[in-house]
């Protein structure tokens, strides 16, 4: 099960600074594409044909991608599909890419909607499969600058179904917070008239966010891609968040806990995802989102198959039907993100397509989509090692104190 | 009159703020679950009845209350049968060790939820290769709901004597029929009252339970948990609470009724 | 069978023991000893794999980096206070329900105590989120008085968690003054001790051993507990924090196994302790 290739296991042993010992054993082969950065993707076969459906396909996602009608009656996109295809679908919510990352190992899964910092996980791990997109007909729709991107393919072979994606938005209460702001400065700023009421995503990949300002306002620092960070870059973005974490009244990873918080003024300014704006406006709540001028970090979403799927062909069933129209539309309103597809747009409600700038390749290019930083940097730089996802981990345990 | 007036009025008054205290919160869920905002704004500036509509429409929440009895029933069977067996075993019999084994059956409730609930989960996953299910959640309750009964058959077992139960013996019976016809009846407040605590822990048991459940169980405080998250589903989450409040009232009385004394609700 | 289990005593206790301590002792204690063991082993940051190679280093990071020295001495502060709040506030209500309170008021305000316990912890933890937001309840009294009460944070936590667990105070208390007769309390009085004597001489010293074994309880679900800091506690962490985010988010239960030998160990401290004051008769 370790499939290390001895050159790409130094740099690991480089990087880990932290940990004294290292010197783990390498071995089993390792053909398979070249993930991006030189990690080897292992070998897993890929469904040649499709068959019979199995009677069920048990799904991991994301809370509010898989509606069956039981939190709401009006939504509910599976009941067709169960209808249609005569897969039943039990479904699993997790709360952080890790999470996922961490249940898939069980391999009690079959399809799981990964976000780009958990896709290349799973794949160097061997627990998801290339996809055949050849089985999936609502492949061909899917708007082209979203097919074989780095968070998605290892060597031009697609290992999922891109779902829809979406950036890290700065929101303000309109009320509170005067003038807009238009920078992630606004966050950042260590003299901020807003501390102590400035709010943050709550994980690793937040490190991103800091880097990618850390590229607009220091470029000495060198920062190419905020994924990819030596050790020194990420000691500078470690070092703003301390001082943003001195004025942060909560970090957050539950979105209704956002919402909240910006509800009752605990938070006036902050990171946030454009549903969680949504939902607050429907409630009267004045608050305003923008994606600043230094661009923003995001997420692209993909459905993926594990290894060791029980019923591969319902799961490939499963991605076709929610890439398709209807499906991709409805999920992408009641989460609030781009849909992948573009025949999305064509059933879509009035208005929702242009907010949510679906289908504006500009608009995704300014996105730097969650992605697992790696040893090998991310930018293409050879003559150093960059930090993984396991130093960022640390750095942020050490970030929250 | 074993206290001078004045200090009793200030065990009044303390009483009296801490319960209101303790019931602050609880008043708070119940406006919240008419609130008709839905991130719970305070005031409320409306009240609805949705939020009780779609709770009593919700599928999820009546499967992940049957689950989460299910799941209780079975752990409460379970530390009936250990902690009972335990209890005699400690209280009848001198032997080495008895000490680490008192220490042994409190360890799992006293040791932190999570240390408890990824112990098991590994147990399970890597070193027993188990799946996840109702059974694996079932064992990690009865595991720490075992203290509960124990404690409860302990102290009535130490009230007891063995005195009829020898008696019992003189006249014939056997040690089975012992059991049976004496030595169970006087038991059974406490075994329900040990009972009780258990069902109530374990229904209500979050941490251990989200690392040791399957991809599909949904226990109650697991559905809260993940309905939390969801965007249009907090408020019914409050709605749910309130219910349960109100129908916890019935086995709390029922216990206090059986148990006589507090030895039964103490045992936690 | 019963014949010779009648003869023979070891037999039955045999029969007794062995369920119950294959339970717990091959079961449980075989899950703690093998989630120790998996501490010393390493991971593969990417993939999240367990290397098992056997090395010192995750116990090596806790000892060397300042933060979770900082984080472990926070949460074992926030536990002994949460402790200590409880037991000054459980003590005036246990002592009101048992020895000066009706027998029928007895029975409404254990019930009053109990119900709660059924509200689930959840709920009740995010009522109390709502009580401290910057237009909650406690914000408004804060202004009403002048004080600027602290939001979310490590007040809230504290606060939060010792309404959490008073219940769990409140009742072996109770159960350990109810077993204190009144006729001890009428003894101190004849003998001539005012109420204040009698409550430092006789009622505390009795009900010391309670007191203790309700603060295994407060303490050991503070020190453990993640959800409520998410909930209330801002952008603090503790312990539990710690080991959640590694088991869940960074998959690297080797480090979490290290870090959660920490309550462990200070809870074995503080049984052993307990022990030794009585109180695990009294649990």
């Amino acid at each position: 099960m370790f499939h290390r290739p001895l050159p790409r296991l130094a740099a690991v042993c480089a990087a880990l600074t932290l940990t004294a010992a290292c010197g783990t054993s390498s071995g089993g082969d390792s053909s398979g594409g070249d993930g991006p950065g030189g990690f080897t993707a292992p070998d897993v076969p890929m469904l040649q044909e499709l068959g019979d459906g199995e009677g069920e396909v048990d799904v991991l996602a994301w809370p509010g991608y898989v509606e069956d009608g039981s939190t709401d009656k009006s939504v509910d996109w599976v009941s067709s599909f169960e209808q249609a295809t005569g897969c039943q679908v039990n479904v699993k919510y997790f709360g952080t890419s890790d999470e996922a990352v961490n249940l898939m190992k069980s391999g009690d899964y079959d399809v799981v909607s990964a976000s780009g910092d958990a896709s290349l996980r799973l794949i160097a791990a061997g627990d998801v499969a290339p996809v055949n997109t050849d089985l999936i007909p609502n492949y061909a729709d899917v708007y082209d600058f979203l097919k074989d991107r780095d968070w998605n393919s290892v060597d031009g072979q697609m290992y999922g179904v891109p779902h829809g994606y979406g950036a890290n938005l700065l929101m303000w209460r309109t009320d509170e917070v005067d003038p807009a702001p238009t920078s992630w400065g606004a966050v950042f700023d260590e003299n901020s008239p807003y501390a102590g009421k400035i709010t943050a995503y709550d994980s690793p990949i937040y490190i991103a966010d800091a880097a990618l300002y850390l590229m607009k306002t220091q470029p000495d620092l060198g920062i190419e891609n905020p994924y990819a960070l030596d050790q020194d870059q990420l000691a500078a973005a470690v070092d703003l968040l301390k001082t943003q974490r001195t004025q942060i009244s909560e970090y957050w990873s539950d979105y209704l806990k956002e919402v909240q918080a910006f509800t009752t003024g605990d938070s006036v300014i902050g990171t946030t995802w454009q549903v969680i704006a949504n939902v607050a406006q429907d409630s009267d709540v004045p608050v305003d989102v923008t994606l600043p001028e230094e661009g923003a970090t995001g997420w692209s979403d993909t459905w993926m198959v594990s290894a060791e799927a029980k019923h591969p062909n319902c799961a490939y069933e499963w991605m076709n039907h929610i890439i398709s129209p209807e499906a991709n539309d409805a999920v992408a309103e009641y989460f609030g993100e781009a849909p992948s597809n573009a025949k999305a747009c064509d059933v879509a409600t009035k208005g929702f397509c242009e907010s949510y700038h679906a289908g504006d390749a500009d608009y995704a290019d300014q996105i730097w989509y969650w992605t697992t930083p790696i040893p090998q940097c991310l930018d293409g730089r050879e003559d150093v090692t960059c930090t993984d996802y396991g130093d960022w981990t640390q750095a942020w345990t050490e970030i929250k104190g | 009159m074993v206290m001078s007036s004045g200090f009793k009025v200030l065990l009044r008054v303390s009483a009296a703020i801490a319960l209101l205290v303790i019931y602050a919160p609880l008043l708070l869920v119940v406006v919240n679950s008419f609130n008709a905002s839905q991130t719970f704004a305070w005031p409320p500036t409306d009240l609805t009845l949705e939020w009780w509509r779609r709770a009593a429409n919700s599928q999820g929440a009546r499967d992940a209350v049957l689950t989460s009895i299910e799941v209780a029933c079975l752990a409460t069977v379970v530390a009936l049968v250990l902690g009972t067996m335990a209890a005699m075993a400690l209280q009848r019999y001198r032997f080495f060790g008895r000490d680490a084994v008192s220490l042994l059956i409190i360890l799992p409730i006293a040791l932190p939820g999570i240390v408890t609930g990824i112990a098991l989960a590994n147990a399970f996953k890597t070193v027993l290769g188990l799946e996840l299910s109702v059974l694996t959640i079932v064992v990690a309750h009865a595991t720490f709901c075992i203290v509960t009964v124990f404690n409860n058959v302990l102290a009535r077992l130490r009230r007891m004597g063995t005195g009829l139960e020898e008696a019992s013996a003189d006249l014939g019976a056997s040690m089975f029929t012992t059991f049976r016809l004496v030595t169970f009846p006087m038991m059974r407040s406490a075994l329900i009252a040990g009972g009780l605590l258990a069902f109530a822990l374990s229904f209500d048991e979050i941490i251990v339970t989200t690392f040791t459940a399957g991809p599909r169980d949904q226990t109650l405080p697991i559905w809260i948990f993940q309905n939390l998250f969801r965007p249009n589903q907090g408020p019914v989450v409050n709605v749910i609470a309130v219910v349960l409040i109100l129908l916890s009232v019935v086995p709390i009385w029922v216990s206090q009724k059986l148990a006589g004394t507090t030895e039964g609700l103490a045992g936690r | 069978m019963a014949y010779f289990l009648h003869r023979h005593p070891g037999a039955r206790l045999g029969l007794l023991l062995t369920p119950p301590m294959l339970w717990l002792g091959a079961a449980y204690l075989g899950a703690l000893a093998a989630l120790f063991i998996t501490s010393l082993w390493g991971q593969d940051p990417f993939t999240g794999e367990v290397v098992r190679q056997w090395n010192l280093d995750n116990f090596r990071l806790l000892w060397e980096s300042e933060v979770y020295r900082r984080i472990a001495f926070r949460t074992v502060g926030i536990a002994a206070l949460v402790t200590v709040i409880d037991i000054v506030v459980a003590f005036p209500v246990a002592l009101y329900m048992a020895k000066v309170a009706s027998p029928r008021l007895r029975s409404v305000l254990l019930i009053a105590v109990l119900t709660p316990l059924w509200a689930s912890y959840l709920v009740k933890a995010y009522a109390w989120r709502i009580m401290l937001s910057e237009n909650g309840i406690v914000h408004d009294l804060g202004g009403l008085v002048g004080i600027d009460l602290p939001g979310y944070g490590l007040t809230a936590v504290v606060i939060t968690l010792a309404y959490l667990w008073l219940p769990f105070m409140i009742l072996p208390i109770y159960a350990g003054l109810e077993r204190l007769p009144d006729s001890m309390l009428e003894a101190s009085m004849d003998l001539g001790a005012r109420t204040g004597h009698t409550l430092r001489r006789v009622i505390l010293p009795t009900v010391f051993p309670a007191v203790v074994a309700g603060s295994i309880f407060t303490f050991s679900l503070s020190l453990g507990d993640y959800i409520t800091v998410r909930i209330v506690g801002g952008a603090n962490q503790m312990l539990g924090n710690v080991v959640y985010d590694n088991v869940g988010a960074a998959n690297n239960l080797p480090f979490a196994a290290a870090v959660a030998t920490i309550p462990v160990v200070i809870m074995l401290g503080y049984l052993a302790v307990a022990r030794r004051a009585g109180a695990l008769e009294n649990v």
